[in-house]
């Protein structure tokens, strides 16, 4: 591996040199391990290494964007990306404001999941894998398993020299059932910021998911059309993160007039008992850092406060643009490409239902459970249930295939009519934007109960 | 990568290196406007090694060491699945055209330029229309060696253009887009643009879906919502698996006699095109169904030495992974019917263009739904205007069992597939009301 830190230090004078409106540049190195199964057997292991870096440059608004791996030659890189800024700008440039910040920031995790012994990570993949083949009706399983640690060194002409680490793990289990030519398959989806620990006993769980897999090849389709559905805080969190956090991404907003029109701050969104947050300083979780790839400090951001939108997220262009505060969203899934807006932790805050109280008075509705996936055009939102149950006279009853759930997302927030009290942050899987996926973020909710969502079924 | 192959030969018998180099320049306009100039440059190395009868693999991206590339691989060995397959012998490899040294020379602000036209002939037709675009170019070196003796080496070079427009009324949002790439430099920007401006035409008015079980009409880029099930199908490693619905009915007719799907990576400056696949097994065009009949399925080396099967030259390695089945260019056959006719033949149904969160489905079992981002109402054989606030719903395996017809206009959706339009009855609507 390079020694990034000394590329870094080598060049944070040189970057100061102002020959643009603001320039910055950004050094990663990283290592990964991952291990899949496909069936019964190990499909797949290896393991990885990587680095390079990028520099970017602002000249009269327009950017340039040059990336590497190789290190040679690196001044004449930080140029090149000037050059190409000044190509493109032809108006002025505008960032928010953010105090330089010269600062290491560590991991935080007990033990690097890199260096945990393949053998330690595969033992435990194998019990994994033997309980959903323990399960009749099982046709077949796959297991996809990463770990990784990463740091990043970001420097800029205003003076910031900022070393973060983190590290991440993500395990995602599918058990397949087939018969009769029909085949189903549930899922489950975890993470942590780099605690290999979080994944170990799941046996129980691994365990229902294989039974559920198979229990859903004899569940009824539910019939198409309008229902009160409830979410549990897994299938709520994708929710929230699609059908909202995606909108209130300000790179999509400020160059918009339109688009500004219907994300006015002080606009009411849903009922007064509904609170949006993101926040990537909550700690330790997959959406969490200390400052972000613009080294910007991270903070918590309403979006929603009592029903009304009361902030969104920004880089500091977007905050400039729109005379706002920046929030410390903007992101890179590597030195590979640009930092744009994204999220973090997004979550509904919790209100004061239990899930009895929630689906007491659904005469017929569906309850969704687990996340499948889930995808957003700002205006219209779809996601997928990993399990669906009726409701019937204020009672789960027998499960029906899992259904998927779409709607316009202006309505379908100002049709959550309860929040339970059951907050439940969900670290499985990674967001997709711009070419760049999967980005590690977390999403969670309490219980929530949405009226005449569209449902999607025969 | 010599000195890697012979380390990693010394120490596991058979081994294969297979170096990838990216050089790349991008043009990207955001909201009517040129916004950032992008390129970038990288190179990264993949070891696959078979020591003891079992598979270690590891890559390395930017500067690396050899022997630390080697170490990890070897480590990975020890827990690796096991091998059933030879790796490559030396082979001839089939020419196929995919480097143009024109697509280098393009400079900077003729791509600036391109960008620019596309987003005045969009703006023009449409005030208020907000586009991204993007005019990107770049240079693919590819090298493969192995201990058994094969050598590739080949250079592709692609450049494509796209333009997305977003508008926004009140809170209505029309996204309309079209792109399009190639091996060569591209400069006819009407050809995308007259694309954008019919969807913008169409989508003027408003029209009701029904909610019951009514004809669509895909169009080539809606029908890459019935590709995502049947590539999960006709993936070796999902036969293999048992998990393919297809899987025991090679030389049956599952699907209607008019369609007949392949892959193919040998199509002269198609940027999935290749003289070999990321394993160096050469190109060849691989039948998955002729007149409705299934004929074969994608198989990699490992996944064909699983099944006792030939690879058929699908290997593919993304970002960086292990290879694994994959289609190069998959080619829907044409048939006979206009898409003008197929509107006619219509009494009420709808066009799909494009659907959110179709691939969200069990689309082992064939599945798709979605949400229609894009599409049109058919009312007495005329297109009366653009539907949204429905759901489209149907299994892959019915609905192209029995095919009213299949287009004659086919185009490239995506770069990676070749499809007309085509004609499926039975397919469940629900509208909101």
């Amino acid at each position: 591996m390079p020694d990034i830190d000394a590329i870094a230090a080598g060049l944070a004078d040189h970057l100061k040199k102002r020959r643009a409106d603001y320039l910055e540049a950004r050094f990663e190195e990283s290592e990964t391990s991952h291990i899949t199964y496909r069936g019964r057997e190990l499909e797949s292991i290896g393991r990885s290494s990587s680095s390079g870096g990028n520099a970017r440059a602002l000249v009269k608004g327009g950017w340039g964007f040059t990336s590497f791996n190789s290190f040679a030659n690196l001044k004449e890189r930080l140029s090149l990306a000037i050059t190409q800024a000044r190509s493109v700008g032809s108006g002025q440039s505008a960032l928010a404001p953010v105090p330089p910040a010269v600062e290491t920031v560590p991991s935080g995790v007990a033990r690097n999941p890199v260096e945990i012994p393949l053998a330690d990570k595969k033992k435990l993949l194998d019990e994994y894998n033997e309980i959903i083949w323990s399960v009749p009706g099982i046709q077949t399983s796959s297991i996809y398993y990463s770990d990784s640690r990463k740091k990043v060194i970001f420097l800029s002409s205003e003076g910031s020299f900022i070393t973060q680490e983190r590290a991440d793990v993500n395990i995602r289990l599918t058990a397949i059932a087939a018969k009769d030519g029909e085949v189903q398959q549930v899922g489950l989806s975890l993470g942590s910021r780099g605690e290999f620990s979080a994944l170990k006993g799941l046996h129980h769980q691994v365990k229902e998911m294989a039974q559920k897999a198979v229990a859903l090849l004899t569940a009824p389709q539910a019939k198409g059309g309008e229902y009160t559905v409830v979410l549990d805080p897994v299938l709520a969190g994708v929710f929230v993160h699609e059908a909202f956090g995606h909108l209130s991404e300000s790179d999509f907003v400020y160059e918009n007039d339109r688009m500004r029109e219907i994300m006015v701050l002080g606009k009411q969104f849903g009922s007064e008992k509904l609170n949006i947050v993101d926040s990537a300083a909550e700690p330790g979780l997959r959406g969490s850092f200390k400052y972000d790839d613009e080294g910007t400090r991270a903070v918590k951001t309403y979006l929603i406060r009592q029903g009304k939108l009361v902030g969104r997220l920004h880089s500091r262009e977007t905050a400039a643009r729109m005379n706002e505060k920046p929030t410390g969203n903007a992101r890179a899934i590597s030195y590979r490409f640009p930092p744009i807006v994204r999220m973090t932790n997004t979550y509904i805050e919790p209100g004061a239902l239990s899930f009895n109280d929630i689906i007491g008075d659904i005469k017929e509705g569906i309850y969704c459970k687990n996340w499948y996936g889930g995808m957003t055009s700002m205006e219209m939102f779809t996601f997928s249930a990993g399990e669906s149950y009726l409701i019937r006279n204020g009672k789960v009853a027998g499960p029906v295939r899992p259904v998927m759930l779409t709607g316009n997302v202006f309505n379908t927030l100002q049709n959550i009519d309860a929040i339970g009290d059951d907050l439940d942050m969900n670290q499985g899987g990674g967001c997709g934007k711009g070419g760049q996926s999967p980005l590690p973020v977390s999403n969670g909710s309490p219980h929530i109960r949405i009226r005449r969502c569209l449902v999607g079924g025969k | 990568m010599e000195r890697i192959l012979s380390l990693a030969q010394k120490q596991a018998g058979a081994a294969e290196v297979f170096e990838i180099s990216t050089e790349e320049t991008l043009a990207h306009f955001e909201a009517n406007r040129l916004k950032q100039l992008q390129t970038s440059q990288s190179t990264s190395v993949a070891l696959r090694i078979i020591k003891n009868g079992r598979i270690g693999y590891a890559t390395a991206s930017g500067s690396r060491n050899s022997r630390d590339l080697v170490a990890a691989a070897m480590e990975t060995a020890a827990f690796g699945s096991e091998a059933k397959f030879e790796l490559p012998g030396a082979q001839d490899y089939p020419e196929v055209g995919v480097y143009d040294s024109q697509v280098s020379a393009v400079p900077i602000k003729d791509m600036v330029a391109l960008g620019e036209a596309m987003v005045a002939a969009v703006t023009a037709h449409t005030p208020g229309i907000l586009c991204d675009a993007s005019v990107e170019r770049g240079v693919i070196s590819v090298r493969l060696l192995n201990s058994r003796g094969a050598r590739s080496s080949y250079r592709k070079s692609y450049f494509s253009l796209s333009i997305e427009g977003t508008l926004i009324e009140g809170t209505d949002m029309l996204f309309v887009g079209e792109g399009d790439s190639s091996c060569r430099p591209l400069v006819d920007t009407k050809k995308i643009t007259d694309v954008v401006l019919r969807q913008l035409d169409l989508a003027k008015n408003r029209a009701k879906a029904p909610t019951r079980s009514v004809p669509v009409i895909f169009t080539p880029d809606g029908v890459s919502v019935l590709m995502m099930p049947l590539m999960s199908a006709f993936n070796g490693k999902t036969v293999f698996e048992g998990a393919s619905p297809l899987g025991d009915k090679v030389g049956q007719p599952v699907f209607d006699k008019a369609f007949s799907l392949h892959d193919d990576p040998t199509i002269p400056f198609r940027p999935g095109s290749r003289p070999c696949d990321d394993e160096g097994v050469p190109s060849r065009r691989t039948p998955l169904v002729s007149h409705g009949v299934v004929k074969g399925f994608l198989y990699d080396l490992r996944t064909a030495g699983l099944a006792g099967r030939k690879s058929t030259g699908n290997g593919a390695r993304g970002g960086g992974s292990p290879p694994s089945p994959s289609p190069s260019a998959l080619v829907v056959t044409p048939g006979k019917t206009s898409f003008a006719d197929m509107v006619a033949d219509i009494k009420e149904g709808l066009v799909i263009e494009q659907l959110i969160g179709a691939g969200q489905g069990n689309l082992l079992g064939g599945d798709f739904s979605g949400n229609v981002l894009l599409g049109y109402k058919i009312e007495n054989g005329k297109l009366v205007g653009r539907v949204k606030d429905t759901m489209v719903s149907g299994n892959v395996y019915q609905v192209l069992k029995d095919i009213p017809a299949i287009g004659s206009e086919a185009k490239w959706v995506g770069g990676m597939l070749y499809t007309p339009p085509i004609y499926c009855q039975g397919l469940s609507v629900s509208s909101k009301a």
